[in-house]
């Protein structure tokens, strides 16, 4: 709470842009996602053009963000907000994330074994009645109606056990993970010490482990879909596979692109002092934020 | 709280921008309030309209005017338009115009994504409202959207839905983060926590439940479009998931969700009936405790909406038990109330009559709601009327009617004319009686038995619903009067002394009326 004056900002134009950028985009989507199987339907373009609105949208904002910082309009307080701002965001992401990881808990623990006849009441008895058949085990590989709408998988992705760990992708996505936020951090104490170069360096071996993760990632669904027959739709097992996982991959793009933009901005424009900073650890939060809830994910999904 | 002002005169830079730009462009927060304000009324006025055709559909037994298809699009509209559209973004309005002022600060701490939280709204319910027009028809799943209901067997319009339901999470997002961030970085000095007058208290506990909970509403409509479009199953029993699972996720975000609607009214009462009883509020500490404390147990309640699923016994007694402990700091508040009011000086302007309506007809929600919370009695109540009376009366004597009470008080300080005093009583008087012909008989029928949504019912439910009914249209027209009197003191009327109410305490009185377009760019001493 500084006594000085806030930087209240003139009119934008930004956020109508935004909105309308916003707008296309969810239509676009939705009509797209409504058509799927109608190839003549042309409203991709609409959702196209709606993230082209999007990016190009954020792309000034940032600039004029940054610029306004640059020009020393930002008093301390107003760093202060978007310190506070970004770790709300962050909380917000938390709680999306948690909406999921409930879903797993819940019908691991739950639903699951309801289904299989477990108890006595309710949601055993009608399961009993429909389906007999069906046991409880994690990972669900047989659905309760034994793949009648759903196309069952051959193998999970679970721990293969000790002897072919080391062929277990998982494992690699979380060595690769976890070095990618101690060379973010390395960054950081680079930046801190005035460092520029070795700020570059390690921020520079984070983007690629960032994308090295992004292609072990891709490869690992490329082995469910093709060799393991895991797919979307196999059931539960498999939603609650690729929803966690895909939504944390999506988040470490998003990461991943929040701190290349940030190299660039250092080795192209010269961005960032030595006590001033915050783009930059804005992202790298978000990086450690990332690197969390993957090993959350490693832990739940994975593993147990 | 008593501030000194330093310097008073505030020489302002530049006022408004002319014309449409002002309000597309425009980083103010006495603005984007406004713009809020207004556009809950719209919505407002379209969810009432939705409730009009509800009401004259069940004036009768027997199918009189709509297709039952119709029906269930207009129960599930009308819901969510006044949930997501009229009642969040009234308050989420007022706290752009007061949470400012209130603290001394110059304006919201983020005030262009201030304006990117106002201004994808409108958007998202051009995109609710025109699902009304596509094939298959608008949603008619109800506001809950329970799978299957709303996954296998709903319209293609869903998709629509979704999406629109993204769009308001992504804005009360916003707008709870600006909130708190404001209220955290942006108190003028003396601006201590526990000197914060109880509107600020209670928004700073509303936007935390909101970062907390609308994620969550995200993710279970994410489940949904994934379940509906590409084949997963969550909600699916036949692979492995499980309709209830969304009821859990739902309400995990759904009781939070009627916490935040009520809290925000919590603190304008609070202020109103201060005022109004010209003595010091009542146990201000034990205020903030309380409404900290309902947030938290807001959290451990949610399948008290489920009790009749098919839970477990433990769960069950668990959240019936963990319900009724919301009722001891709720009771804490309306104890407080009564005892502000006790031996003051009271006066009974408009705000105040909404507001002592407030304590009175919420008090009857909570008492029902706790009647609801006995799982017993709840196997009897559940989807009847008696639960449509609960909700009602908590959120419009309730909810609403701290937000009429919030606009009597303090427009003269916005518009900076006081409004007709004979017109806001008329007003007050005719809401009140159309709010409880409406919703009192429900409670009858529906602990004579009476389902909700449905479109037509059986004939020892006629009497009760045609008086509902009548009370139904009286509570409506009656928000035109609403409509005119804002609009007349807009227009003018007798100029407000900055002060406007003899026994009104807090910074937002100390500038003048109307409010300039910059206040307290300079931080004002408070001690
Ligand atoms: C003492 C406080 C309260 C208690 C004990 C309570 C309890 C309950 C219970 C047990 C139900 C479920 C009834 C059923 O479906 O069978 C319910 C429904 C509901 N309550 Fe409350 N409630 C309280 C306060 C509130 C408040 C403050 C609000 C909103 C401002 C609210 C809004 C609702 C709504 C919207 C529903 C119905 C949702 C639906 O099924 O569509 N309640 N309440
Ligand atoms: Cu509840």
């Amino acid at each position: 709470m500084s006594g000085g004056s806030y930087y209240v900002p003139d009119q934008s134009r930004f956020p109508i842009f935004m909105a309308v950028s916003l707008f296309l985009l969810v239509m676009g989507a939705s009509s797209t996602i409504n058509n799927l199987d109608d190839p003549t339907s042309n409203s991709v373009y609409i959702l196209y053009s709606g993230f082209a609105c999007l990016f190009l949208t954020m792309f000034f904002w940032f600039r004029q963000v940054i610029k306004e910082h640059l020009a020393g309009l930002d008093s301390n307080q107003l760093k202060q907000s978007y310190v506070y701002g970004m770790a709300w965001f962050i909380f917000s992401e938390v709680m999306f994330f948690a909406a999921f990881f409930g879903a797993l808990f819940y019908v691991r623990t739950l639903a699951v074994p309801w289904l299989a006849g477990e108890g006595s009441k309710g949601a055993a008895i009608t399961a009993i009645e429909l389906w007999p058949a069906f046991e409880s085990s994690w990972p669900v590989m047989t659905t309760p109606d034994q793949g009648n709408e759903y196309d069952l998988a051959d193998k999970s992705m679970a721990w293969p056990g000790w002897s072919k760990a080391l062929l277990w992708l998982p494992l690699w996505n979380t060595i690769v993970l976890l070095s990618s936020s101690w060379t973010v951090h390395l960054a950081h104490l680079g930046l801190k010490k005035g460092n520029r170069k070795k700020f570059n360096v390690y921020l520079g071996v984070t983007v690629l482990l960032a994308l090295i993760f992004v292609g072990l990632q891709a490869l690992e669904y490329y082995e469910a879909y093709a060799h393991y027959g895991l797919k979307l739709n196999s059931g539960i097992y498999g939603s609650t596979f690729f929803m966690l996982t895909g939504f944390h991959g999506f988040h470490v793009m998003m990461g991943g692109f929040m701190l290349a933009i940030m190299l660039a901005r250092s080795v192209f424009a010269g961005h960032f002092e030595q006590h001033d900073h915050f783009g930059f650890e804005a992202a790298s939060w978000y990086w450690h934020f990332v690197d969390v809830v993957w090993l959350m994910l490693f832990i739940f999904v994975y593993i147990l | 709280m008593s501030a000194v002002i330093e310097n008073h005169h505030d020489d302002h830079d530049h006022g408004p921008a002319k014309g449409i730009t002002r309000w597309l462009y425009t980083t103010n927060h006495k603005d984007i309030g406004t713009l809020y304000l207004w556009f809950s009324f719209a919505m407002f006025l379209i969810g009432g309209a939705m409730a009009m055709i509800i009401r004259a559909e069940l004036f009768q037994p027997g199918m009189q005017i709509v297709e039952p298809e119709f029906y269930n699009q207009m129960i599930t509209l009308h819901g969510l338009i006044m949930i997501f559209g009229g009642v969040m973004p009234a308050f989420v309005g007022l706290a752009n115009w007061l949470v400012p002022m209130m603290i001394g600060a110059p304006d919201m701490a983020l005030p262009r994504m201030n304006n990117l939280s106002f201004w994808i709204l409108p958007f998202a319910f051009f995109i609710l409202l025109s699902s009304l027009f596509m094939e298959g028809g608008a949603p008619n799943f109800g506001w809950t959207f329970y799978a299957p209901l709303s996954t296998t067997y709903a319209p293609p319009s869903v998709t629509f839905f979704i999406f629109s339901v993204h769009i308001m999470g992504a804005s009360s997002i916003m707008g709870a983060i600006n909130v708190v961030v404001t209220i955290m970085n942006m108190r003028a000095p003396g601006v201590t926590l526990m000197k914060m007058p109880l509107f600020v208290w209670s928004w700073l506990i509303t936007a935390y439940l909101l970062i907390a909970v609308m994620p969550v509403l995200a993710g279970a409509v994410t489940m949904m479009l994934m379940d509906i479009h590409f084949g997963t199953s969550f909600f699916n029993a036949a692979g492995g998931g499980d309709p209830v699972l969304f009821q859990h996720i739902f309400w995990f975000f759904g009781h939070p969700e009627v916490y935040i609607m009520i809290l925000p009214a919590f603190g304008i009462v609070s202020h109103i009936i201060e005022t109004f009883s010209r003595k010091q509020l009542f146990g201000y500490s034990s205020m903030v405790w309380a409404m900290l404390s309902i947030a938290i147990l807001s959290f451990v309640v949610w399948a008290h909406h489920m009790f009749t699923v098919g839970l477990p016994l433990a769960a069950e007694i668990f959240f019936m038990w963990a319900t009724m402990l919301i009722a001891v700091p709720t009771g804490v508040k309306v104890f407080n109330w009564v005892a502000t009011m006790f031996r003051g000086s009271l006066t009974f302007e408009t705000p105040m009559l909404f507001a002592v309506a407030f304590v009175v007809l919420f008090t009857i929600g909570g008492l029902s709601g706790l009647m609801l919370a006995i799982v017993p009695a709840d196997f009897q109540y559940h989807d009847t009327y008696f639960v449509v009376a609960h909700f009602h009366y908590v959120l419009v004597p309730g909810a609403i009617f701290s937000i009429m009470a919030a606009v009597y008080y303090w427009i003269p300080k916005w518009s900076g004319n006081m409004y007709d005093e004979r017109l806001g009583k008329l007003h007050f008087w005719l809401s009140f009686i159309g709010v409880n012909v409406t919703f009192f008989p429900q409670h009858f029928i529906g602990l004579a038995g009476m389902p909700r949504r449905y479109p037509d019912y059986a004939l020892i439910f006629a009497d009760w619903n045609m008086v509902s009914s009548i009370g139904a249209f009286l509570f409506g027209f009656s928000q035109l009067l609403f409509l005119f009197i804002v609009i007349k003191t807009v227009m003018g009327g007798k100029k407000a002394t900055d002060q406007v109410w003899e026994g009104a305490k807090g910074l937002e009185w100390t500038v003048a009326s109307p409010a300039p377009y910059h206040t307290f760019s300079t931080p004002p001493k408070v001690d």
